[in-house]
């Protein structure tokens, strides 16, 4: 065994409960939670804790989020296309906080497998252009259903004309099943989401592995970026906002933006400006589909979209606005981009010959067929599909809270789906026998008791992982996804008793960079981000698109060389180093910081 | 744009027929990403003024006059009596300005007065053979304008020895339009040194860039005596992937006078890094550079300049072709079996294979 294997996480059993948190096992589905009959099979496992997809913790309804994720990743690794050695990903919820344990298949199994994968995933890779052009189509369609969903308060007496034409049924059937339907069209869009995605890893994995073995010790960054697009969907919306910064410009707006508050004010004096209009008319045509957009990652009821508040795209595009007026160039550097990731290919291409460069050439553009997917994606299912999504749930929120039940629309979120149902009949219920609803005297009292339990949890930060990590991870769905390594491990086991000052981490995207920390925990505190501070978080999300214009580095707790602080620096040229397990907290606001996302280390120069 | 002197770091293209091979490739290899020790060349424009702009040219052809080539004592008594003129012929103001000029400004560069190497520069066949110009006309360590000065009149001078005069004789190469330009160039003062091979020897992988560097000169690193760090470059991306500092109990320095020194590396230098971050990388570069300039797999010496500042001291001392390890074909095996859905499985199911051992 190795002697690396003898320390150890503690075990989710042994783990007290924070003061004021007791009973929030209760708020989670009990196959969620860690089962006291469960404790011997749920020991022998590795546990790793996903703060990169879920920072905070958990309100009940949107457990939903990690549920149908993680069961749509499972089935079409375990059910769909038969991945010869890797089954789905198993999840818990603990103490509010997600945890993974990657699901291998056993050996002799494997091979029963191949033919499977070959023929099903086959099929997938050779008509790739195709069936996700289809993808496309469903997607979309799934999110024009669910935006066509509409709650609304039940009336007073069932319409006249449903009881002249012999309808026969009142209209809490309908919200029953448009409540049914945004459920399932959710789920399906899930179920697209990684219909694609398990394959793109694939074929990237497979120029990965190629890479690693061709040229010992190349670094992960330079096949990232080999494969790279430049053209992702993800960045749409922040191109958008540049547009329109620089429109606002070319039509002598700068002035309604140059003392910018509040977006209701700045599109005000707009439209009083001569040529106004016109800037206006571009602005609402960027809003659909493209500030369907959030500051979060979509798997949080209270993620706020672009549409859903002005201030956001308008505050950035006014930012924009300033430097673009300075003359300063806003948008990427595609071109330099495309260059850049064309001089790599060529230079590794280069160094081999015969079958291997072809070998080499052929996997780089399977790569690069697959690999937009890998980005684009994103906006599809997490920015678009979560934003139409939450934006129904808090309707049926509101509609409850209108009815009694509770204050807020998002209270709605401290009741899981399933039992939103019976809230939904209780309604429905009083309405139709012509009595109160209990809920109204039941709710807010438990929502408050829940919300001190989350309060409770979210004091403390998550423990990075559980009971004995294996002397190798190697699973490359989480070394790619996670960046969970190894030697990542070890460093959180604290193994690593190197400089106190220096942080490890992914090297996500190089270069060099020096400058003041500023430490954001939420989206909210975005706005403190100064020009050419280095941005360090718990995890960021690729709509932070317009702050990556000014800041000089970004640093996270975790993520890997796929995760969406790498993507993004990547494609606005910064150094990132991804993966630190606790930059976060160790790095405190003002600190003076040297980032090199070549190297994957952070210095702390001065305190 | 100066008539008598041509820096190296010079953008402006180097003309063979001004600057002489020797100086045309160091210009060729600073421009090219390769920089060698800091210098400039004497022009055979200077060259020419002494003839041309004093009585030179017509003393130096009244003594070819009517020489018979085939009395040996009496050629070397022409020749010498030839390398005296111009040793001691005063240099027109000038090309003396502008050659000090362009000294001064190397100094500059260098920090303060350092000792440089004086060598002719030769344009053609005017001299028997290369090795005969690089050899004999090799001043080193010398310090001050005016023993530069001097150091470059000798440099004319040799193209006046006895051999080079019947060289020409009996090779029908006329005197007239001979010239000859000369290369002043920073001594290198090596903190750091060592070697550079644009592959990796261990597994013959092109992309990588191998550096053993030492503290001091560069000998001991190739002659074994001292165990180098070692550091491994990925050539496409700069950046270093892997370093190993070792105990570097000894080094070499030069003593400022034309000698060298050995002596024990004290405590805290023996197992700190031999180069900073920075300087792996521009070390890497510079082989890079010459692997791409020459178009093959190259073995590098390189070395760190004490005197000169960070970001240009990294200097190319000797750069030729690595036969060895690049004879050997890069191992293909696992490398091979193309893109579809078949290598997809395949290399699935290797890298649990992998993961096994």
């Amino acid at each position: 065994m190795s002697p690396r294997a003898a320390k150890s996480f503690p075990s989710p059993y042994s783990l007290k409960t924070p003061k004021g948190a007791e009973g929030w096992q209760e708020l989670y589905p009990y196959y969620l939670v860690f089962q006291d009959s469960q404790r011997k099979e749920e020991e022998a496992k590795f546990w790793f804790c996903d703060s990169q997809h879920w920072p905070n913790v958990f309100k009940p309804f949107e457990v939903i989020g990690v549920e149908f994720a993680s069961r749509c990743l499972g089935a079409y690794n375990t059910r769909h296309y038969i991945v010869p050695p890797a089954n789905g990903i198993d999840f818990r919820i603990h103490m509010g906080y997600n945890y993974f344990s990657p699901v291998g298949v056993a050996p002799e199994l494997i091979g029963d497998r191949v033919p499977h994968f070959m023929e099903r995933a086959g099929h997938y890779f050779q008509n790739w252009g195709d069936l996700l052009e289809n993808w496309k189509k469903k997607v979309l369609k799934n999110i024009e259903e669910i935006d066509a969903i509409n709650f609304e308060a039940l009336p007073d007496m069932v319409p006249l004309e449903d009881i002249k034409s012999g309808k026969g049924m009142d209209p809490s059937v309908q919200m029953f099943e448009d409540y049914d339907r945004l459920i399932s069209l959710v789920y399906r869009n899930w179920e697209h989401h990684f219909e694609f995605l398990n394959l793109g890893y694939v074929a990237y994995l497979d120029f990965f592995g190629f890479c690693k073995e061709a040229f010992p010790g190349i670094p992960d960054l330079a096949i990232a970026k080999m494969v790279m697009g430049v053209d992702s969907v993800l960045f749409r919306p922040d191109d958008e906002l540049k547009n329109l910064a620089d429109l606002a410009v070319k039509l002598g707006l700068t002035a309604q933006f140059a003392g910018h508050i509040n977006a209701e004010k700045t599109l005000a004096a707009i439209a009083a400006a001569p040529k106004g209009a016109e800037w206006l008319k571009a602005f609402e045509d960027a809003k659909d589909p493209w500030f369907n957009y959030t500051v979060g990652n979509g798997f949080y009821g209270t993620d706020v979209y672009w549409r859903d508040n002005l201030d956001l795209p308008v505050g950035y595009i006014a930012d924009y606005v300033e430097r673009a007026a300075k003359g300063e160039q806003l948008h990427r550097p595609k071109d330099a981009l495309i260059v850049e990731r064309d001089r790599i290919a060529g230079e590794y291409a280069e160094a081999l010959s015969g079958e291997a460069m072809e070998t080499f050439q052929g996997k780089l553009g399977l790569a690069r067929a697959v690999y937009p997917y890998v980005e684009d994606h994103n906006f599809y299912i997490e920015h678009w599909t979560m934003g139409v999504f939450w934006r129904k749930v808090r309707q049926l929120g509101q509609l409850l809270a209108d009815q009694g039940f509770w204050a807020n629309a998002e209270d709605i979120l401290y009741i899981d789906r399933n039992r939103v149902r019976e809230v939904m009949f209780d309604y429905a219920n009083a309405w139709a026998v012509g009595t109160e609803p209990i809920g109204p005297k039941y709710w807010p009292a438990e929502i408050a008791r829940r919300a001190k339990i989350v309060n409770a949890l979210a004091q403390n930060r998550p423990a990075p992982a559980f009971n004995e990590p294996p002397a190798e991870i190697s699973e490359p769905f989480t070394v790619m996804l996670w960046g969970i390594t190894t030697d990542q491990v070890q460093q959180w086991l604290g193994a690593d008793s190197g400089n106190k000052n220096e942080l490890k981490g992914m090297a996500a995207s190089g270069g060099v960079a020096e400058g003041k920390a500023r430490v954001i925990f939420s989206p909210d505190q975005l706005g403190e981000l100064e020009q050419g501070e280095i941005l360090v978080a718990p995890v960021t999300a690729p709509s932070w698109g317009p702050v990556f214009g000014k800041i000089s580095a970004t640093v996270t707790d975790i993520g890997g060389m796929m995760s969406h602080a790498a993507i993004v620096c990547r494609e606005y040229g910064l150094p990132a180093v991804t993966g630190t397990g606790n930059a976060s907290t160790t790095i405190k606001t003002g600190m003076t910081l040297r980032v090199d996302g070549t190297n994957g280390t952070v210095e702390i120069i001065k305190k | 744009m100066s008539l008598y002197s041509f820096p190296f770091d010079s953008t402006e293209t180097p003309e063979h027929d001004r600057l002489g091979g020797k100086c045309t490739s160091l210009v060729i290899m600073t421009n090219a990403g390769m920089p060698v020790p800091p210098g400039f060349a004497v022009t055979t424009d200077a060259f020419d003024a002494v003839m041309n702009d004093t009585k030179l040219h017509d003393q130096i052809a009244a003594h070819l006059k009517g020489l018979d080539y085939n009395n040996p004592a009496e050629l070397d008594r022409q020749a010498a009596l030839i390398r005296e003129l111009i040793l001691t012929q005063e240099v027109p103001e000038a090309v003396r300005l502008e050659v000090v000029a362009a000294y001064n400004r190397l100094m500059e560069i260098c920090g303060g007065e350092v000792p440089v190497a004086v060598r002719s520069s030769a344009t053609a066949e005017d001299l028997p053979d290369a090795s005969f110009a690089g050899q004999q006309d090799t001043y080193l360590w010398i310090i001050g304008e005016h023993n530069v000065m001097q150091k470059v009149r000798e440099c004319w001078a040799s193209l006046y020895t006895a051999r080079a005069i019947s060289y020409r004789e009996a090779n029908n190469i006329p005197s007239e339009g001979l010239s000859i330009a000369v290369a002043v160039q920073k001594m290198v003062n090596s903190r750091s040194s060592g070697v550079a091979m644009t592959i990796d020897p261990t597994t013959g992988d092109r992309t990588k860039i191998v550096i053993d560097s030492s503290w001091g000169l560069g000998e001991m690193v190739v002659s074994g005596e001292v165990t180098p760090d070692n550091y491994v470059v990925d050539k496409v991306m700069l950046s270093v992937v892997r370093r190993i500092v070792s105990d570097k109990h000894e080094e070499l320095v030069p003593n400022g006078r034309g000698g060298i020194v050995r002596r024990e590396v004290e405590e805290e230098r023996r197992n700190s890094p031999s180069l900073s971050e920075e300087e792996i990388v521009s070390v890497a570069k510079l082989a890079k550079a010459a692997d791409k300039h020459y178009g093959c797999v190259q073995d590098v010496e390189w070395a760190i300049d004490a005197d000169l500042p960070d970001g240009a001291n990294v200097l190319l001392l000797q750069s030729r072709p690595e036969t060895v390890w690049s004879q050997k074909e890069t191992p293909v095996a696992n490398l091979s079996g193309g893109a579809g859905i078949e290598a997809i499985t395949r290399s699935l199911l290797a890298s649990i294979e992998k993961n096994k051992k």
